[in-house]
């Protein structure tokens, strides 16, 4: 099978030169999504991709075409795209169809990317390991008995495996970083509010955001061009835009910058030595790079885990309750419309859904609310005034990204709260609000470990600046895994 | 905290989700250790804590009261479940009871 180009600056070289056409490449793509083994699509839209990539090459004839023109991509399937179906990895959705698609498609659609399909995810993004999709896990393809996180696996492999060019997922908890640092690619979440989720499944509206996979840093800054900006359909964005040019500052270094060193970030319970040691040093690189290290503290860390597994389901047990089988959707009728309810949502979600509505419905109930969600979002201000405080010291903060290396499916299915974990310390910068960033930054037992770079909010600059001057200091970005054909 | 059935089955009513007793009986325990997990945030000091809803300082957010194209009836009900469309309303079983 023809191989894609590295990344996406590489294959827009390659289309500007004539070397290749965006055809080419979308056949390419498709040829390597079809031969995939790890389950990570949904859907392929073979016939809509073709027609997006010669309206893309008549584009790129004409000069002046932005830099994703041409560029085949995958898209999470909880993202809504109009006349291609759109499942949220659940049965309740399953045969939906949406009459519309969501902003960040269409901005996508509006400079000429290519969009080959929809990728598989846990249901409604509820998990850590794609273990939870109502259409089978996605494997790992560094090794196929382990997960490749969640919950957007799927795109993740996409890119890992070379499929895609670049990926959308979304973010809640750790939904993109997580699965990026477990697959060896870049992911990336965007500060709170800078891109819009018009046409985005719900899932905890405080914290949910859309944002990249791709195989290396400068492309994450350009697909993060594209989407982010205001949208008059979203009004749960920020109204003020800054610094829009985020390639800006990706060759400047780390030279005479301070980066914080959370000290609660490494002494978790449950961090492998491998990760620890792959982490410390990536330290020592930016270190060398010219950075200076300062060791922080983010006492609440520990807690961000409490505070996310209550407001995260409750936010959803509210979102969720718009599947009822009445104007889309699966519907199992029953005696009684509160019986039809009761027997779709029963027959539609799957365990790790109705875990979090029951937990989410709980900590909303009369006599619970202030002792559970208003108490979570009590804390919820002193964790992000924690970090606050932190960034009047330091410009970013380096972090592991997962505690541990991709694990075995089926390991943590029946241990809710052992999944849960793997979100530690991702979480916070959901609960924060902040933009963060997962790195490739070598392997343990030869599967890939991700390095997280945490910015204040608005400072994506910043923090892609960091992650460049790391990926240009070392190869792991560039490892990929061996992918047989099927 | 660890909880029993019964709470597991007031609050999946509450959520309308039909549970099996098996999943009653497993989601009884796992949400017990989850719900003990989350207890440790009784050792945070909030009494002078305001809450956090988001972290965006957005109060409302307005646009122009524009004419602009949205679905047709047609797009609207395409995703109705079968039998669920009738005209230009979604069909619903009955809630109130006939009058004698």
């Amino acid at each position: 099978m023809t191989e894609l180009p590295h990344s996406i600056r590489g294959a827009a070289d390659l289309l500007r030169s004539r070397r290749t056409s965006a055809l080419e490449l979308t056949e390419a793509a498709l040829e390597r999504s079809h031969a995939d083994r790890h389950n990570a699509w949904l859907h392929l839209c073979d016939e809509r991709a073709r027609a997006q990539a010669r309206t893309a090459d008549a584009r790129l004839k004409l000069g002046d075409a932005p830099a994703l023109t041409g560029i085949p991509w995958a898209c999470k399937d909880i993202i809504g795209t109009k006349a291609i179906p759109t499942t949220a990895g659940s049965r309740i959705l399953e045969g939906y169809v949406p009459p519309y698609s969501a902003t960040v498609v269409e901005r996508l659609d509006e400079r000429g990317a290519v969009m080959l399909g929809k990728t598989n995810l846990d249901e409604f993004a509820m998990g850590s390991s794609n273990e939870n999709s109502a259409f089978g896990p996605v494997k790992n393809p560094w090794r196929t008995d382990r997960v490749p996180g969640g919950s957007s696996g799927g795109s993740a492999v996409a890119v890992a495996a070379g499929e895609a060019l670049f990926a959308l997922g979304t973010d809640t908890g750790g939904s993109i970083r997580q699965p990026a640092a477990l697959c060896g690619v870049v992911g990336m979440k965007p500060t709170y509010g800078r891109v819009p989720r018009w046409g985005v499944v719900a899932f905890a509206s405080s914290l949910d955001q859309v944002g990249p996979f791709t195989n290396t840093v400068e492309d994450a800054a350009i697909v993060c061009e594209a989407i982010f900006g205001k949208d008059p359909n979203d009004t749960t964005m920020v109204t003020e835009f800054p610094d829009d040019d985020l390639q800006t500052d990706l060759e400047k270094g780390v030279k005479g910058m301070r980066l914080g060193v959370p000290k609660e970030y490494f002494s978790l319970k449950g961090m492998e030595p491998g990760v620890e040691r792959a982490v410390r040093a990536a330290l020592k690189v930016l270190e060398r790079e010219g950075a200076k290290l300062e060791e922080v503290s983010l006492s609440l860390t520990d807690h961000g885990l409490a505070v996310y597994y209550i407001i995260q389901p409750a936010e959803a047990s509210s979102n969720l309750a718009r599947y009822d089988g009445i104007r889309y959707g699966l519907r199992v009728e029953g005696p009684n419309l509160l019986e039809t309810y009761r027997r779709t949502r029963g027959k539609g979600f799957g365990p790790e859904v109705k875990r979090r509505m029951i937990l989410g419905t709980y900590a909303l109930s009369a006599g619970y609310y202030d002792a559970y969600y208003v108490k979570a979002q009590k804390v919820r201000t002193l964790i992000k005034a924690e970090y606050d405080r932190v960034f009047e010291k330091v410009d970013a903060l380096v972090t592991p990204t997962s505690p541990t290396v991709a694990f075995a499916i089926g390991a943590k299915v029946n241990d809710p709260l052992a999944m849960y974990l793997n979100d530690v310390f991702t979480l916070p910068v959901n609960i924060s609000g902040l933009p963060g960033i997962s790195v490739p930054c070598g392997f343990s037992d030869g599967l890939p470990v991700g390095l997280q770079i945490i910015a204040n909010s608005y400072q994506e600059r910043t923090m892609f600046r960091v992650a460049a001057a790391y990926e240009r200091a070392t190869p792991h970005h560039l490892a990929r895994p061996e992918v047989k054909a099927a | 905290m660890a909880i029993d059935r019964s709470v597991v089955e007031k609050a999946a009513g509450l959520a309308r989700i039909a549970l099996t007793p098996e999943e009653v009986e497993r989601f009884t325990g796992q949400l017990s250790v989850v719900l003990q997990a989350v207890e440790r945030l009784k050792e945070v000091d909030t009494e002078k804590v305001s809450a956090t809803a988001s972290v965006l300082p957005i109060l409302d957010v307005m646009r122009e009261d524009e004419v602009r194209p949205g679905l047709s009836v047609d797009e609207a009900f395409a995703n109705a479940p079968r039998g669920g469309r009738d005209g230009e309303f979604f069909r619903v079983q009955q809630v109130l009871e006939d009058r004698p």
